[in-house]
């Protein structure tokens, strides 16, 4: 095995840090997801042209030559009106219909919403360039973009300040009592339409936050956005729904996954092994789930 | 009503019999529509008759298209080499290694796409509802991830499939990819429909409704579910074999595992024609072609727009289809019993 990672044992502490801070970013969309899911049972493909749609937004803040970093305020302002939109054309539609329906309209938003932004922002991989310089640790042998922790950090922040408003204010209760049980939600007075329509929101706005943070941080392009569908999917079913320390930790755990199948199978695989790590999941549960004469629900 | 049926099968061969030459600039158009209701039949047996959404049959045309070509170039000329000179300049088919080369990679395409559903079939078909979705769609943007990865069958650059060769006349080329294609075709519909004739689709059906019930009832439905998927496999292998033929060059993600594409235009088609019915897919694949074909040009540039809103509109206020619209509209026709007073009970109840 002639592995870099093997030989140098600083790539792997490098792997490891990158894939933890680019977890904490992939937990905070999974979060969003998870939300949507538990609340309106809805599997939302278009996820990640949201993210995406977010970046684009704090791209377009650093083009006009205000600092990409205030993207994370001002995204998730817009994105939260876009997921309003969206939940009044089309979602509240679906809510109630079968799963696949939502799957398949939720990929046709996502289509649209990748031509629209070609359309808009051109086919362009494109960066925010937010100037923050790097750290180096342990003697210069390992090298961290100071925007990826500050990415980290606002992702974390983001979760926090939603998990408290969740647990505190009067549209958090409504939402969790409206994913226990919709109907007895209703009963109860709660108006569940204005709920689903704030839920999708709150997702989109989160999206929103990540999105910006992305293009920060990493790069941003209209057709990249079903991996990071992919990925929230694959983070909320290995965690479970409503299992939020389960969604930070497997989120961090898939980005180091990723920084590795990217040093040891290359850069072209990288996308196709999450895909394939998605499947692979999938079916180990199915063998897991079926000894107990049970399976995936 | 089977006198009917009988004219309406002689009047469709014979028209697809006469359609090039009677419509000489559309056999492209036409072979694509041919493979293009190939797909929409065989999604129709997981997603309309077993009630599994797939994503995943794309898996099987894009392993098809590629097998196809790779055994079509490799029979004869080294295959990396191939790749490498992007194809036709360095190596020449003559016309009798050309169509060998063919006939032998239509048989791989067939054979190995078939043989890897009933090898990820037992994994993968144990999924049930959106987690089969998800799973299958994952699949098949992998195996495109995976296969724009690999050097010998170009990598990010794409295939170029042989060129037909030289056998006299201009239109030969159009003439025999269409003939093969209505070929597959027509075979696709007779085995599907041998098939809807059988026990087979009761069980498929059974599945669909209630699979724990059709387990308990004594079915092995697991062996019924991959049976149905190989089927389908077959001939999407098929499809994509052709296909990669048809259009003469193969790239990863935007030809063969064209899941924003293909992938999509399958599911949509059967949604479109009527879930579950024989002909739902056919008349769906139609109308779906030709609105494509037709209005696409008015959207110049914007087809992707135009897609999405049209899977939204369809998704949500058509999801029963043409064939169920029908159904709803004229129950006689398609073999229900209408009770005229049962009929006017229900609506006094209303």
């Amino acid at each position: 095995m002639d592995f870099l990672v093997f030989q140098y044992p600083m790539i792997t502490v490098q792997a490891c840090l990158d894939g933890i801070l680019l977890g904490v970013l992939f937990a905070l969309i999974a979060y969003g997801m998870a939300l949507q899911w538990g609340v309106m049972n809805i599997i939302n493909i278009a996820q990640g042209d949201l993210v995406i749609l977010g970046g684009y937004i704090a791209y377009f803040m650093y083009l006009y030559g205000i600092h990409p970093a205030w993207g994370v305020i001002v995204a998730p302002v817009i994105m939260y009106f876009v997921g309003i939109a969206i939940y009044k054309l089309v979602i509240n539609k679906v809510v109630d219909r079968d799963l696949f329906i939502s799957i398949l309209a939720t990929f046709g938003i996502s289509i649209l919403f990748m031509q629209l932004m070609n359309f808009a922002f051109g086919a362009d991989v494109v960066l925010a360039n937010s100037g923050y310089g790097t750290t180096m640790l342990f003697d210069n042998n390992v090298v961290l973009p100071n925007s990826k922790i500050f990415s980290a950090f606002i992702s974390i922040l983001f979760a926090v300040c939603l998990v408290i408003y969740m647990k505190r204010s009067k549209l958090g209760r409504a939402i969790r009592a409206t994913a226990q049980n919709a109907r007895a939600a209703k009963i109860l007075g709660v108006d569940t339409e204005k709920v689903y329509a704030a839920t999708f929101g709150i997702n989109a706005a989160l999206c929103g936050v990540a999105g910006a943070l992305i293009s920060i941080t990493f790069t941003i392009h209209p057709y990249m956005g079903l991996p990071y569908t992919i990925r929230s999917f694959m983070i909320v079913i290995v965690a479970g729904l409503g299992n939020l320390p389960g969604v930070a930790m497997s989120g961090m755990g898939l980005g180091v996954f990723e920084e590795f199948a990217d040093y040891i199978l290359g850069t072209e695989f990288r996308i196709g092994s999450v895909f394939l790590l998605l499947v692979l999941i999938l079916v180990y549960r199915r063998f897991k789930l079926s000894r107990k004469r049970e399976y995936l629900k | 009503m089977n006198k009917n049926n009988l004219i309406l099968y002689i009047g469709i061969i014979i028209f697809g019999l006469a359609a090039p030459f009677v419509f000489p600039a559309f056999k492209v158009q036409l072979s694509i529509l041919c493979i293009l209701i190939v797909l929409a039949i065989t999604w129709n047996i997981q997603g309309g008759e077993m009630g599994y959404n797939t994503f995943g049959n794309i898996l099987f045309y894009g392993l098809g298209m590629y097998l196809c070509a790779s055994v079509q170039v490799g029979m004869f000329f080294p295959l990396a080499e191939w790749t490498e000179s992007g194809g036709e300049k360095t190596f020449v088919h003559t016309p009798a290694q050309f169509f060998q080369g063919m006939a032998m990679g239509l048989v791989v395409a067939a054979v190995v796409p078939t043989i890897v559903a009933g090898l990820i079939g037992y994994a993968i078909l144990g999924l049930r509802g959106h987690y089969f979705a998800i799973c299958t769609l994952g699949l098949g943007v992998a195996a495109g991830e995976i296969s724009g990865g690999i050097e010998i069958i170009g990598a990010g650059q794409g295939f170029t499939t042989p060129p037909f060769p030289n056998v006299g006349s201009l239109e030969a080329r159009g003439e025999f990819f269409y003939f093969l294609s209505f070929l597959v075709l027509i075979l696709t519909f007779l085995a599907v429909k041998a098939i809807y004739s059988t026990r087979f689709k009761l069980i498929l059906n059974a599945i669909r409704d209630n699979e724990d019930k059709a387990e308990a009832m004594g079915i092995e439905t697991m062996k019924y579910k991959i049976i149905g998927w190989m089927i389908s496999a077959f001939f999407c292998g098929l499809a994509g074999g052709i296909m990669g033929g048809l259009v003469g060059y193969i790239d990863s993600t935007d030809v063969a595992f064209d899941g924003r594409e293909m992938g999509v235009f399958m599911v949509l088609m059967a949604i479109l024609g009527g879930k579950g019915t024989l002909w739902g897919p056919v008349i769906g694949a139609t109308v779906f072609h030709i609105f494509k074909e037709g209005f696409w040009t008015f959207f110049l540039g914007w087809q992707y727009v135009a897609l999405g809103v049209l899977i939204v509109v369809i998704v949500i206020y058509f999801p029963e289809g043409i064939m169920g619209w029908l159904r709803e509209k004229y129950p006689e026709r398609f073999g229900e019993v209408v009770d005229e007073a049962d009929r006017k009970a229900q609506v006094e109840i209303k």
